[in-house]
């Protein structure tokens, strides 16, 4: 068997990329640490190109399919004997796979930004940024233990964090950093004490462990019981709780869509590609358990996915900035996902849903990152995120129109893109498991196929608007990851997933269910029928069809007043009812016994400073006095004895 | 020399010394006096120290030895005080210890 160890790289490229660049960002020329971090980033791609190539083909597998690997393992916290806490990398199919998805993504965005970012300020900062993002996703994924994936789960919060508030010096991107790293650290928590639960049962944070079928956790369980359901089974509805804040899974979601305030290919990278599925791979990851264990917690899983994707399918019709549409499209399919993994059974066929979940967030990481970088390049021609201000768009970037053709016609499910396959995968599964989840999906197909391509006409079609100068195509090493990325999308369908990426990691056959894929194909191409009638030239259909739905328009304009609900229930029941009365506690009672005593020690004070006259004799004779008083007393006391 | 002069005689002395001590200390407002004052209050104890010596242990020397010790601290003593009120003097023009004051609340 070949010896991996030279994986621990791959993560610890992009950290020691980060040092440097964070380190001299001001000292070197800013492109100069644009093409370090672009080189560092191809070195690691090149390193998980050949790791999967690797694993894939030129390993021998056994009756247990691919096996996992322990490529490296340190003891990094040593709680007691039995308990520590480890960093290393573990290898199998869905480790290798998302190593090969990032690097891919990273490397094409961090192409991108030499161009998109030229010229601002804080290039140097961006690009050690990035590092560190991808350093924290490619550990996360890596991961050997769940405590391992905590720590780059919560280290790609805060890259996060620290890229969708780049822009500093603007309000709004400040705000969305903090909502997002709020809104997910809250989730965290769930997560947090979910790991505890899990670990406390079991007595490991390993997952080769915990996951084993046959392994004690799974087999025996524990009978503990909480509120009608066993303890594993609320470990695991916590862990995903931390999984949808994550994700952006309803009603987790809100700080995606402001998130896009960060620069255009971090929302590639991080918003759409990368960590957003991160929620996606921790039930994959913790795949046998839930299937086995804990059910009921992956209907849970099911049912948000179902629900969000919906939802997010339904507010993406109406919006009119760009990125948010994406954003929410992003949501809808992360919904697709995880409904997968909650229709999924375990085992050859039967983890149909966890090899087509798999298979969807390789193919919507390709067209995910392909669309936002498209976008990235539109709004780098025309200044502005308003699809309003955009029309007419295909004659001025040809290689933007074409390759965002690509990507819409891809999501939208059209054959024989890579998108119809993944969904063609999920659909089957949810109709094989649950016809509801089925139906909703099905919808959500066609909702799809008509936001993506209503944001495609009104781009690239439509009126010819007033721009302050001709739009002009993007520089090549702009169009270069596009057209890779569309390429890609293009082509990944073709990938035999079943064969490679399976829930008990032995290859099955998957073959095309036409009972399905018809209607699927037949329900997006209406949905881009549609939105051609609509909107390929300005007819005002879609204001009549605004006013006809008026209520139903406004509700989704305004994302179903979601975030309103929000800031009800922080401002006026949190803020209102809890933090004031505290704050009142702390002001009035807390630091008033701290005053209390501060002012009685100074009154007193005051009073007896008199006795400080600087009269040297005063002191003297006080002093005097004193001594006789005490001989006297001494005199006493010893005739007495 | 000392015969015939009981003990006693020399401990009034020296207790009288003592308070005259004490009384100008604490009444002079001259600094000057106030450190003569406090040569007396030292010296009625180097009395002590001799008498008692020679009183109670004839054979040996160490109460004189502490009276010689005293007299030179005394010395050393003077001489900072006297360069102390040489101070106070160029700050405040006088030498009355109660204009010495500023060291107040």
């Amino acid at each position: 068997m070949m010896d991996y160890s030279f994986t621990v790289w791959i993560p610890l490229l992009p950290l020691i990329l980060f040092v440097v660049l964070g380190l001299t960002s001001g000292s070197v020329r800013p492109k100069i640490s644009g093409y370090i971090g672009t080189a560092g980033m191809t070195i690691s791609a090149l390193m998980s190109y050949f790791t999967a190539y690797q694993y894939f083909f030129n390993q021998p597998t056994g009756s247990e399919g691919y096996s996992k690997i322990i490529a490296y393992n340190t003891v990094w916290l040593n709680l007691t004997e039995k308990l520590h806490i480890d960093l290393g990398i573990l290898l199998d199919p869905i480790s290798v796979m998302m190593l090969v998805v990032i690097t891919t993504v990273s490397l094409m965005v961090h192409i991108y930004s030499i161009g998109y970012m030229d010229g601002e300020r804080g290039y140097s900062r961006f690009f050690a940024f990035l590092s560190l993002f991808s350093f924290s996703m490619l550990g996360l994924v890596v991961a050997t233990n769940i405590f391992q994936m905590y720590i780059c789960w919560e280290l790609v919060g805060v890259s996060s964090y620290l890229l969708i508030s780049f822009y500093y010096e603007k309000s709004t991107a400040v705000a969305a950093g903090k909502k997002a790293f709020i809104v997910t650290r809250f989730a965290d928590l769930g997560f947090l004490i979910g790991i505890l639960l899990l670990s406390y049962i079991s007595g490991t944070f390993d997952f080769v462990t915990l996951t084993d079928p046959k392994g004690t956790l799974i087999t025996q369980g524990t009978g503990l019981t909480f509120l009608g359901a066993s303890v594993i089974t609320w470990a695991l509805v916590l862990i995903f709780m931390g999984g949808a804040g994550k994700s952006a899974m309803f009603p987790l979601h809100i700080w995606l869509p402001d998130a896009m305030e960060g620069p255009t290919p971090v929302s590639a990278l991080i918003h759409a590609a990368t960590m957003v599925v991160a929620g996606v791979y921790l039930v994959a990851r913790l795949f046998p358990i839930y299937i086995f264990a804990a059910p009921d917690a992956l209907t849970i899983v099911a049912y948000v996915g179902g629900i969000t994707s919906l939802f997010a399918a339904m507010i993406a019709c109406t919006q009119n900035d760009i990125k948010r549409v994406l954003a929410f499209s992003t949501m809808s399919q992360i919904g697709y996902m995880m409904l997968a993994l909650g229709v999924s059974g375990y085992g050859e066929h039967n983890g149909l849903g966890f090899m087509a979940s798999m298979f969807h967030l390789f193919t919507h990481a390709m067209f995910k990152a392909l669309l936002f970088l498209g976008a990235g390049a539109i709004i780098h021609a025309v200044h502005s995120n308003f699809m309003t201000e955009m029309g007419g768009l295909r004659k001025f970037l040809p290689v933007t129109h074409i390759t965002f053709l690509i990507a819409c016609l891809t999501i939208a499910g059209v054959p024989p893109l890579s998108g119809f396959f993944s969904k063609d995968e999920i659909l089957t599964a949810a109709w094989e498991h649950d016809k509801v989840l089925f139906f909703i999906e099905y919808a959500v197909a066609g909702l799809t196929a008509f936001y993506m391509f209503r944001l495609y006409f009104n781009v690239f079609w439509g009126k010819e608007r007033h721009y302050h100068h001709t739009p002009h195509e993007a520089p090549r090493v702009m169009t270069f990851p596009l057209i890779f990325l569309a390429a890609a999308s293009a082509l990944t369908g073709f990938i035999p997933f079943s064969k490679y990426v399976t829930s008990d990691s032995l290859p099955f056959e998957s073959h095309i269910e036409w009972m399905i894929a018809i209607p699927s194909i037949l329900i997006g191409v209406l949905g881009i029928l549609i939105a051609m009638w609509f909107y390929k030239k300005e007819n005002g259909i879609p204001e009549k069809m605004a006013a006809v739905f008026r209520h139903l328009y406004k509700w989704s304009y305004n994302k179903f007043y979601i975030d309103e609900v929000y800031l009800f229930v922080t401002k006026k029941i949190i803020f209102q009812h809890i933090s004031r009365p505290a704050a009142w506690f702390d002001r009035h009672v807390v630091d008033g016994t701290m005053n209390g005593i501060a002012s009685a020690t100074n009154r007193s004070s005051t009073g007896i400073r008199g006795f400080q006259s600087g009269q040297l004799q005063k002191y003297g004779f006080i002093f005097v006095s004193g001594v006789i008083i005490l001989v006297f007393v001494f005199i006493y006391i010893w005739f007495n004895n | 020399m000392t015969a015939g002069i009981p003990l006693y005689d020399f401990l009034i002395v020296s207790t009288l010394m003592f308070f005259i001590g004490i009384y100008g200390f604490l009444t002079r407002k001259n600094l000057i006096t106030i450190l003569m004052s406090v040569e007396l209050i030292l010296n009625s104890v180097n009395i002590n120290f001799v008498a008692f010596n020679r009183y109670l242990f004839p054979g040996q020397l160490e109460g004189q030895f502490f009276s010689l010790f005293i007299i030179a601290v005394a010395a050393a003593e003077a001489a900072v005080a006297i360069a102390i009120i040489i101070s106070v003097y160029r700050k405040f023009t006088n030498i009355d210890v109660e204009r010495v004051d500023t060291m107040k609340h």
